[in-house]
């Protein structure tokens, strides 16, 4: 069966300041039809331009490589027309919604703006998007849709565009952190929301988070990014379980024992590179403690493993024994 | 909405009520007897001296001949002209149309040229962008009169395009000796307005819900006049209101400089004469239409944005 999302080898170059910055390298991903991939990493990891180059909204001036392939077309050189109809197919959830929706312009006109253009009617649009609004839980939303976002709470804004999403009824949807900025109950309930719609829809998620726990128990399989990289791709359940990498066990490490789902990655020594400053070799090395002086030497390549991808060159002869050498390491560091 | 729309015209009435007392109390405490322009420097005997104050009002106190004038302005009378012994209706009357005609042109000009370069740069990089930055940063820096003189010698006296003096006698003729001054008085104002479009419209186009817009596979021009300029039309709408509004005060400027016979320059001679009624009528007339411009940019400002309708004006 081949994939519905294909990300093969993606590499990102961003104009800063004039100068070209990588951002994403070497990104291979795939999601298949109805699977839901976690992507987790710290901050600055890259996450958000991944979800980006696939709906194409990379910033102006951006050169990419590699591809990107739905349903096997090749998205990164597709004409205005086809991107458009691609972008039927391909819903985005954004983290915030109070910046993602035209503050101006009231809900219902927000969320039949295209089905409009398609020439659906206005009155069909209006009860098509209430139907959509009782499908998110929302229950009187006729008024809604007479209303201003500013008269929504951030919960229900994010239901909204939730729901505007499924009027769209896309193949997959590209879901980046969308309740980091709710909070902790209303994340919970949203969550479900979305899962729950997910799975009777059968629609593909790529689903960002900075939560293991979470990613977990949404998505089927988790991929880690570091410095623009992935460098593990695992069953979600094994993820922090028995982690390949030696960074996704640091990110379960440094994550406490109490299990409450919201909260963010812990930090962990050292900080965090961008892709473009990472260093030639294995761009973790820095503050790896199983390195070793091969790992600086070239970038390590996305290996299989097991029943995963991992990207170290001591992920064979680590295995099993990774915790273990990370205390080793620990303690000859202190 | 209403209680809103309600709220702002009590504030014009307030505003117009406490600027007409302004404009009539200084002229009044200030130094020279409008009785010298009437006698023309002529000792005249006391009798005669107490008619003329009685009939200008000029024995009573202040409040009085406020409310005086107020009353009669309020029923459409300004008083009478002690100078051209002439009504200050039939004189405002018979200048305002061509103050009229030559805000609204340039006001046409600013809303045409100032508002669409701003947008066409705002949307566009490159040489687009760059020539109108280039261009606003110099007119910008031009006052009216300089403008006036510039225009004057290069498109009336040297290349003689234009007429260099007078308001024509109507129809194209009228707006073909209006296009200088027009252009004279619009020109910073015009260069203003452009760049705040630019940067409103350059700040809509990063916005995050532009992005969503894309994102949901709108066409490009929709995404543009729906997300990207009906947004910047907020803060454009503002900055041009006020512009639009000052031009009534520097219209006076530009009417001297092509000897236009306007609101401006009539108020500018009345002033050298001391000819108070004729000052505060037009003073008045001005100061109205400036407090009604801007009220009309509030209501209009509120219409394009929800946000402020509700109470909460900061952004
Ligand atoms: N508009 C931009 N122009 C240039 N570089 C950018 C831009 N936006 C982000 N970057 C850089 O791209 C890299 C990846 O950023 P990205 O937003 O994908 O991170 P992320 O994993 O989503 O982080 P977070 O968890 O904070 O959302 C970072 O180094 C960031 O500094
Ligand atoms: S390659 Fe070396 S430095 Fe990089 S993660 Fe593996 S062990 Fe650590
Ligand atoms: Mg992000």
């Amino acid at each position: 069966m081949s994939a519905l999302l294909e990300i093969d080898g993606l590499t990102a170059r961003l104009q800063v300041e004039g100068e070209l910055r990588t951002v994403l390298h070497d990104v291979s991903l795939t999601i298949g039809a109805g699977e839901a991939l976690g992507l987790v990493g710290e901050s600055g990891s890259g996450k958000s331009m991944t979800a980006r180059a696939v709906g194409r909204l990379l910033p102006r001036g951006a050169q990419t490589s590699g591809a990107v392939r739905f349903d096997g077309r090749d998205v990164l050189t597709l004409g205005p027309a086809d991107l458009r109809r691609y972008r039927g197919e391909v819903a985005m959830i954004f983290q915030d919604p109070r910046a993602h929706v035209n503050p101006v312009r009231r809900i219902g006109d927000f969320m039949t703006e295209t089905l409009r253009l398609q020439g659906v009617t206005g009155a069909d649009a209006a009860k098509r998007a209430a139907g959509a609004l009782r499908d998110v839980g929302i229950d009187d939303g006729e008024r809604r849709l007479d209303q201003y976002p500013h008269e929504l709470s951030g919960g229900l804004l994010q239901r909204v565009m939730i729901a505007t999403m499924l009027l769209g009824e896309p193949r997959l949807v590209l879901a980046d952190e969308p309740t980091t900025a709710l909070d902790v109950t209303t994340q919970a309930e949203v969550m479900a929301i979305l899962d729950e719609l997910r799975h009777e829809r059968g629609m593909a998620l790529l689903f960002i988070t900075h939560d293991l726990e979470l990613a977990a128990a949404v998505c089927d399989r988790t991929a880690v990014m570091y410095a623009g990289q992935i460098v593990e791709t695992r069953a979600a359940s094994l993820l922090d379980r028995d982690p390949l990498h030696p960074y996704t066990a640091a990110l379960a490490a440094a994550r406490p024992d109490v299990a409450v789902s919201a909260r963010r990655l812990a930090a962990i020594p050292g900080r965090p590179v961008s892709a473009f400053e990472a260093p030639a070799g294995c761009a973790f090395a820095p503050r790896c403690v199983c390195v070793q002086e091969r790992c600086r030497e070239a970038r390590p390549p996305l290996d299989r493993l097991d029943d995963g991808q991992v990207r170290c060159r001591r992920a064979q002869e680590l295995r099993g024994r990774m915790a273990a050498a990370i205390r080793e390491g620990e303690a000859s560091r202190a | 909405m209403l209680r809103f729309v309600a709220r702002r015209l009590a504030m014009l009435v307030l505003t117009l009520l406490v600027a007409s007392f302004a404009i009539y109390a200084s002229l009044s405490v200030a130094p020279g007897d409008p009785l010298s322009v009437l006698t023309g420097g002529r000792t005249l005997p006391p009798e005669a001296l107490a008619v003329l104050r009685a009939r200008y009002h000029l024995n009573e106190p202040l409040p009085a001949q406020y409310w005086h004038w107020l009353t009669g302005a309020l029923h459409g009378d300004l008083g009478s002209s002690i100078a051209l012994r002439e009504s200050v209706n039939t004189l405002i009357g018979e200048r305002a149309g061509v103050t009229f005609e030559l805000v609204a042109y340039a006001s046409i000009l600013i809303l045409l040229l100032g508002i669409g370069s701003g947008i066409l740069a705002g949307l566009r990089r490159g040489a687009v962008d760059s020539t109108v930055i280039a261009g606003t940063t110099v007119f910008a820096a031009i006052p009216s009169f300089v403008a006036a003189i510039v225009l004057i010698s290069v498109f009336a006296v040297k290349l003689g395009w234009f007429p260099a003096l007078g308001a024509g006698t109507g129809g194209v003729d009228r707006l073909w000796h209006l296009t200088l001054p027009a252009i004279a008085l619009a020109l910073s104002a015009l260069a203003i307005v452009a760049r705040v479009t630019r940067v409103s419209v350059r700040e809509e186009l990063g916005r995050e819900h532009v992005q969503t817009a894309i994102s949901r596979g709108l066409p490009q021009h929709l995404v543009i006049r729906r997300h990207v300029l009906r947004n910047a039309a907020i803060p454009i709408t503002t900055v041009t209101g006020i512009t639009i509004a000052s031009l009534i005060a520097l219209s006076a400027v530009v009417e001297r400089a092509f000897s236009l016979n306007g609101l401006g320059s009539a108020l500018v001679s009345a002033a050298a004469s001391k000819d108070f009624a004729v000052v505060q009528g037009i003073a008045l007339i001005l100061v109205a239409a400036f407090v009604i411009t801007n009220t009309i940019v509030d209501l209009l400002y509120a219409f394009l944005d929800p946000r402020v309708a509700l109470g909460s004006r900061a952004e």
